[in-house]
């Protein structure tokens, strides 16, 4: 920990009083603390900032500010015609971070990658237990049942066979769960007998190298000078955790903090206009929605889903809501993802017209529940509030509304009932940047009676989202995907209500920072202005 | 003394076991399964349920994971945590101090103040100061700790730049901290600045947690003098021509400190509840922030053990309390 203390100290002082420095120290105000630093073990945002995104890579990656994938460790890959084999050229010059408590003594290589994979998919495996590993996203994505095998091919080499066709592998590969981790490191700790320092002092190969955590207070990084992208600009990163939002923005004000993430709505107009202050904002990588159950009556029938949805005044729940921090959903996937079809033509708000579907669809003295989820989400800040403005739309086309709510734990469960009453708001964050990753898990047939809340199974649909899995050909899966929103649109199976606008202040000083589209904070490329 | 120490703490077992089960059962009475939420939108299929509720030992009848439960707390075992996967006993000692040092400073602030305030009220008693001290002791005591903590901040931080924002120590200063109290080890660190640092630091979250214990000592020890300046003995050792210093100083305040003591031990707990209100505000690392979360996230072992451990503390607090109350007043020794 010396190497902080002097170079450190100095720079940090020089840095946070905004004078010109050549050693750069960019101070991220986060809003949690990590659970740990072995990205595979758990799922939250926070994490995988202080672990994933700014200390490991990945074979494949994210670029950075966008949902498409660009190589990482892998320079290169091949799939199979079948859609089977999966074989990824490794570059041979990344060096794992050489830090205070491991030296590496050789280059990441095909080891590390069968390390990283196999702990989570070997249940013998002597890292598949440690740390209480539940390896929650590679199970989440069907991995287990996706993975056939993983084989070294040579030492630069790592073939993956599927028991399936399946195009969005490569996108899960650039998920956080996904990261590769030293076998050099793990079997030194292993043999050590603390296996689960793996978990609380990362080694990876990323820009940044960790130096030190004090729980729920401060984590410390250094700039990795052997980075194989090149030496990060800032030379020490430092995570000061705040959890309340409005500390962050005072903390920001007084410059004892660079980047900070989630600010409260209420402080948003102050930041528009507060000098100190350059606010940054994107659509999020997220979809709210009313999941009408279209296996029961009178909501089978596409007309009475689609006069619904015309009952809705979109514009007043991002006002009231939102309030402003997001925007009107015309398509079940975000506008951030690739695939999203721009063509589609929202359900224009009218009272009138709807009133008259339902009629022609012979329904009257409707009665039906809304679902309202007890907690926030990024997707739907206020369920409640956004429910009770349903349940008044709907009261203006002759529709009687009740709000039910459960605990969050028992809502999600009995929503997945097939023969569940009423209509279910819910959504969704994406994961790894597929379209997939939204239409199959939330509408295809496979989902229903799981995470398909609208209990919905189209074949037309359904069978380009199959389709579309199987081919590798990106403008191909593109074109197939927007059949698929044109025929969501028609069929109405949700309400699509609104994505959520992701607002990100930072200091001027700030320079190439970018949002990014997964809700994650990265730090490389990132610099500040003399 | 012995006999009564000893008598005290017999009362202390059955209040253990009472505090064990009461925890237990507390977070599992909360409706919310901890692998659902864990779990979220993405869901977990039926046979992934079974594997992890067999990992977590939920599928065990809840007699047998109490039993476990207790058997572990014998052992100096408090279980792992669900969310981090760490030790339960490793977190709360690795989270404690910082929560004990601004604990003990808000306590020894609303002590030194809060007792001359309300002996020099109950002695001008109707007067001006009287009247002004009781007023402002009744807004801290009502005053919601965010807003006053908010106000604070933006006043003293962002306004006039006298006190840092939030957290216990300049991020410019970086050293191993073997005790965990901040003001001790930026001693031991012997870098330069760095106690001025901590002391900073503590100032805000201080005053806001010794508020609300601050007025309720002014008013108690307010309350108890006016009693107690009525008795014989004061009228008596005034008709002796004793200064007044002397009368109320020592005849006076050492009889009215007994409900006062009594105050300040029940206040150890009103700081435990506070702190998590503080410490959420001024990021303070401490263990009120690290209870709600885990009662967020349903973690079992964690907010069995922690509240195992703070009401462990607050009992203890409690019988020394009674020690020192029985040390002030013989009478209650019998």
């Amino acid at each position: 920990m010396k190497k902080w203390t002097g170079l450190g100290a100095a720079a940090a002082v020089t840095a946070l009083m905004g004078t010109a420095a050549s050693a750069q120290t960019l101070v991220y105000c986060s809003e949690g603390s990590p659970e740990g630093f072995d990205p595979a073990l758990y799922t939250s945002g926070t994490t995988f900032d202080a672990s994933s995104r700014n200390v490991y890579n990945r074979l494949v990656e994210f670029e950075r500010g966008t949902t498409t994938t660009v190589p990482g460790l892998a320079e290169s890959w091949e799939v199979s015609e079948d859609g089977l084999e999966y074989t990824f050229n490794l570059r041979d010059d990344v060096q794992f971070q050489d830090t205070e408590f491991f030296t590496p003594t050789r280059n990441m290589n095909a080891d590390d990658v069968i390390f990283s994979f196999m702990r989570q998919l070997d249940p013998e495996h002597p890292y598949h237990t440690v740390s209480g590993g539940t390896w929650e996203y590679f199970n989440g994505m069907s991995m287990p049942d996706l993975i056939e095998s993983i084989e070294k091919v040579d030492d630069h080499t790592v073939k993956f066979t599927l028991t399936r066709p399946e195009a969005p592998m490569i996108a899960n590969l650039a998920m956080d769960f996904a990261s590769i981790l030293s076998k050099e490191y793990a079997d030194q700790m292993m043999e050590a007998g603390t296996p689960e320092m793996l978990n609380q002092r990362p080694v990876g190969t990323g820009p940044f190298e960790f130096v030190g955590y004090q729980k729920d207070a401060v984590i410390r990084y250094n700039q990795n000078e052997d980075y194989f992208r090149g030496a990060a600009p800032i030379e020490n990163l430092i995570f000061a955790i705040t959890p309340d939002a409005s500390v962050r923005y005072q903390k920001l004000q007084a410059g004892e903090c660079h980047v900070m993430p989630y600010p409260n709505p209420a402080d948003l107009q102050a930041m528009e206009l507060d000098e100190n202050v350059n606010l940054l904002q994107q659509e999020g990588l997220n979809v709210g929605y009313l999941a009408y159950n279209t296996q029961v009556e009178p909501f089978d029938d596409p007309n009475v889903r689609k006069a619904l949805n015309m009952a809705i005044d979109k514009q007043a729940i991002i006002d009231v809501v939102f309030q402003g921090a997001g925007t009107a959903a015309k398509n079940p996937l975000p506008p951030t993802i690739w695939g999203y079809n721009e063509q589609i033509k929202d359900d224009p708000y009218d009272p009138d017209q709807a009133r008259q579907l339902l009629e022609e669809a012979g329904v009257e003295d409707l009665s039906m529940e809304i679902w309202a989820m007890p907690v926030q989400r990024p997707y739907n800040p206020n369920a409640r509030r956004m429910a009770e403005l349903l349940q008044e739309d709907f009261a203006k086309v002759g529709v009687d509304a009740e709000i039910v709510s459960y605990e969050w734990g028992e809502y999600l469960d009995r929503s997945k009932d097939v023969d569940r009453e009423g209509a279910v708001l819910l959504g969704w964050t994406g994961d790894n940047g597929d379209p997939d990753n939204f239409l199959a898990v939330l509408l295809g047939c496979d989902a229903v009676g799981g995470s398909n809340r609208a209990q919905w199974c189209y074949e037309p649909f359904n069978d380009l989202i199959m389709e579309a899995k199987t081919v590798s050909d990106r403008e191909q899966r593109i074109e197939l995907y927007e059949e698929a929103q044109r025929i969501f649109k028609e069929q109405a199976p949700w309400a699509t209500i609104a994505h959520s606008i992701v607002f990100e202040p930072i200091r001027p000083e700030v320079q190439d920072y970018k949002i990014d589209p997964f809700g994650g904070h990265q730090f490389y490329g990132v610099s500040l202005a003399e | 003394m012995l006999q009564f120490l000893f008598k005290r703490l017999l009362t202390f077992v059955p209040t253990f076991i009472g505090v064990t089960i009461i925890s237990f059962a507390f977070i599992r009475l909360l409706p919310g399964d901890p692998i659902l939420l864990l779990a979220g939108e993405r869901g977990v299929a039926p046979e992934r349920y079974a594997e992890l509720a067999a990992q977590f030992g939920f599928d065990q009848p809840i007699w047998r994971q109490y039993l476990d439960y207790l058997g572990g707390i014998f052992q100096g075992d408090l279980g792992i945590s669900f969310t981090t996967k760490r030790p339960v006993l490793d977190e709360f000692f690795t989270l404690f101090p910082a929560t004990l040092e601004l604990s003990l400073c808000a306590i020894t602030l609303a002590v030194i103040i809060g007792i001359p305030a309300g002996v020099i009220a109950a002695v001008n008693r109707g007067k001006f100061f009287d009247q002004a001290l009781m007023t402002t002791a009744l807004t801290g005591y009502s005053m919601p700790i965010f807003w006053w903590a908010l106000l604070l901040i933006i006043v003293f931080s962002s306004g006039l730049g006298w006190t840092p924002v939030s957290g216990r120590m300049s991020l410019m200063y970086f050293f191993d901290t073997p005790t965990g109290f901040m003001l001790i080890d930026s001693l031991l660190s012997g870098q330069e600045g760095a106690f001025r640092s901590a002391v900073a630091h503590l100032i805000l979250p201080t005053v806001v947690l010794a508020t609300i214990p601050l007025a309720v000592i002014a008013r108690q020890t307010r309350s108890a003098m006016l009693e107690v300046l009525g008795e014989d003995y004061v009228r008596t050792a005034r008709a002796k021509g004793l200064s007044p210093l002397r009368v109320n100083g020592l005849h006076a305040l050492r009889n009215a400190m007994i409900p006062v003591v009594t105050v300040i031990g029940l206040s150890v707990g009103t700081l435990l509840a506070g702190a998590i209100l503080t410490e959420t505000i001024f990021s303070w690392p401490g263990i009120g922030k690290w209870m709600v979360d885990s009662i967020f996230r349903r973690d079992y072992q964690v907010v069995q053990g922690g509240l195992l451990l703070i009401a462990t503390i607050v009992m203890a607090v409690n019988l020394l309390v009674d020690v020192l109350y029985g040390m002030i007043n013989p009478k209650i020794r019998k």
